[in-house]
């Protein structure tokens, strides 16, 4: 077990267990926030901001939508052909804080017969795929149990 | 002083999966049009070319290559991208060149070659690239967004996923008449239900198919086209280019995720509305005025979404549209009548333009088993990658 775990992304996402959150940037002139992360400019066009601030997103949100994929998508997703296919669901979420909507993978097992426009989620730690050297880890959205 | 320019010829490749390069597609819907439009090639003062990403060089430069393909005549040259609005960006530019008083005939010519199965971005590792990202760490493929909307329909809106198959049903009878469809055979509700899944809620026959297809059309100022001996010539009365406006509140190929709407409220009217909307502006006519209209039914679910971006009904009010019967033959406002996507499937580059092509042949008259009676004002809409979308009017 001497592989390393390195994220799928560099500076998307960071902690471990209950501290794990994605990573967005904060425009300190106009408060917008992004994600993916803008390092450069901000991308309100009524403001000039140039300092941006990285912060971590909300845990929770609610689902804004979802579905799956049936078929194996294509590179550079990264699949093993000799496995048969296992759909992934996608689940769209809506931060409060940050009115806005973040596409994740749903955590493994989770199909959208469980899930419903509305249900809170929250963000966790997940893993993309393997390699023989690398863990490639990635967020995922996992429903909290609570609906409404 | 009036915008309208003349759409002087109109031809297309057949769509397909022929298994040639795109240059051979390019070339006979341009042959077909200069044909339509009674004109030798050596006539045209300018060709802009829709480009695809999928012919190396020859792709990125499709102006230039279908010029030398065609025969180099010392025209003017121009090649555009804009994903799937390319053909109309293409003939917003060819529009601008006989406004401006650079060229009296244009020729606009788009075509593609697709790849099977799902569209992929460009090769090689580039992380800087959303398209790239959006694959490389979630998997996510075009028809996943499509299922984000319909399943965001069926939550906000009440659709069903009959009747998403109905959209289907309809545009497939309409491709049934169409000798330049891929898919020419009638499909039932049945068959739309009983196809794979491949994007929950949206099933295979609910997804546009990638193609081979090529389509282009000649156009001139309406002052050529008379002296041509064509007195009342369809014309082209708006095109409409424009971007969303930020804060983006839907999630659109290829982002990840929207902008944040903490700092600026999001407009109430949203992109592909405003892409119709500047549009009608343009042109001087609503809504109500139309005849027929060809929109980008990349799924079943979004052509619903576009009857409501048009202005043809209510938010919300899509599904009943339909089922009213309102946007098949004989309706108040018939929606693709060529079939759309759902039967021609995508060839990027060449769709904006097979769309006006359609237009053309409806309000002249000449659109056969799929005439609409007495058209006299058409619109088309699309929306790809990247924030591009376009509307284009036409009139007669
Ligand atoms: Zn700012």
């Amino acid at each position: 077990m001497s592989r390393t775990r390195a994220p799928v992304v560099a500076r998307w996402f960071a902690g471990e267990g209950e501290e794990f959150r994605l990573l967005g940037t904060r425009c300190r002139a106009c408060a917008s926030v992004f994600f993916p992360r803008e390092d450069v400019q901000c991308r309100n066009p009524g403001c000039q901001g140039d300092d941006l601030e990285e912060v971590p997103l909300s845990r929770r949100g609610r689902v804004w939508s979802y579905t799956d994929s049936r078929y194996r998508p294509p590179s550079p997703y990264v699949t093993d052909p000799e496995l048969p296919w296992e759909p992934h669901t996608l689940i769209a979420v809506e931060l409060e804080a940050e009115r806005m909507v973040v596409l994740g993978q749903a955590v493994p097992g989770v199909a959208v017969a469980e899930l419903a426009v509305g249900m809170e989620v929250e963000v966790v730690p997940g893993v993309l795929h393997e390699d023989a050297e690398t863990v490639w880890t990635t967020w995922q959205w996992r429903p909290t149990g609570v609906t409404g | 002083m009036t915008g309208d320019v003349a759409v002087l010829g109109a031809g297309m490749h057949p769509w397909g999966k022929w298994g040639r390069g795109f240059v051979e597609y390019g070339v006979a819907a341009a042959r077909a049009a200069l044909a339509d439009a009674g004109l030798d090639w050596r006539e045209v003062g300018s060709i802009v070319g829709a480009d695809t990403v999928r012919g190396g060089y020859p792709g990125y430069v499709a102006g230039a290559t279908f010029a030398k393909a065609l025969g180099w005549q010392g025209a003017r040259v121009t090649s555009v991208y804009a994903a799937c609005a390319s053909g109309a960006q293409a003939i917003d530019t060819a529009r601008v060149q006989i406004l401006a008083g650079r060229a009296d005939v244009v020729l606009v010519v788009g075509a593609d070659a697709a790849p099977k199965g799902f569209f992929r971005p460009a090769g090689g590792d580039r992380p800087d690239d959303p398209d790239w990202l959006r694959f490389r760490v979630l998997g996510a493929t075009n028809p996943t967004y499509f299922g984000l909307y319909a399943r965001r329909r069926m939550a906000v809106h009440g659709d069903t996923t009959e009747d998403f198959a109905q959209v289907k049903v309809k545009n497939a009878a309409l491709g049934a008449l169409n000798p330049y469809a891929r898919y020419r055979k009638r499909v039932t509700a049945e068959e739309v239900s009983a196809s794979a899944v491949v994007a929950d809620p949206l099933r295979l026959l609910d997804i546009c198919a990638t193609s081979d297809g090529g389509a282009a059309v000649v156009l001139s100022s309406v002052e050529y086209a008379r002296r041509h001996g064509v007195v009342d010539p369809v014309r082209i009365r708006a095109v409409s280019t424009v971007t969303p406006r930020y804060p983006t509140a839907v999630l659109d190929l290829p982002d990840i995720a929207t902008d944040s709407a903490v700092a600026v409220e999001p407009a109430t009217e949203p992109f592909r509305a405003s892409l119709a909307r500047v549009a009608y502006e343009e042109a001087g006519i609503g809504p109500e005025d139309l005849s027929v209209a060809e929109v980008y039914d990349l799924s079943t679910a979004l052509e619903l979404q576009w009857y409501e971006d048009l202005g043809l009904c209510g938010e919300g009010e899509g599904a009943k549209l339909l089922r009213e019967g309102a946007t098949a033959p004989g309706g108040r406002i018939p929606v693709n009548t060529s079939g759309g996507l759902a039967s021609f499937g995508e060839a990027v580059p060449a769709q904006a333009i097979a769309q006006v092509c359609e237009v053309t042949w409806q309000l002249r008259g000449t659109a056969g088993d799929r005439q609409v009676a007495g058209a006299r004002v058409g619109i088309t809409a699309n929306q790809g990658l990247f924030g591009h979308g376009s509307a284009v009017i036409a009139v007669r």
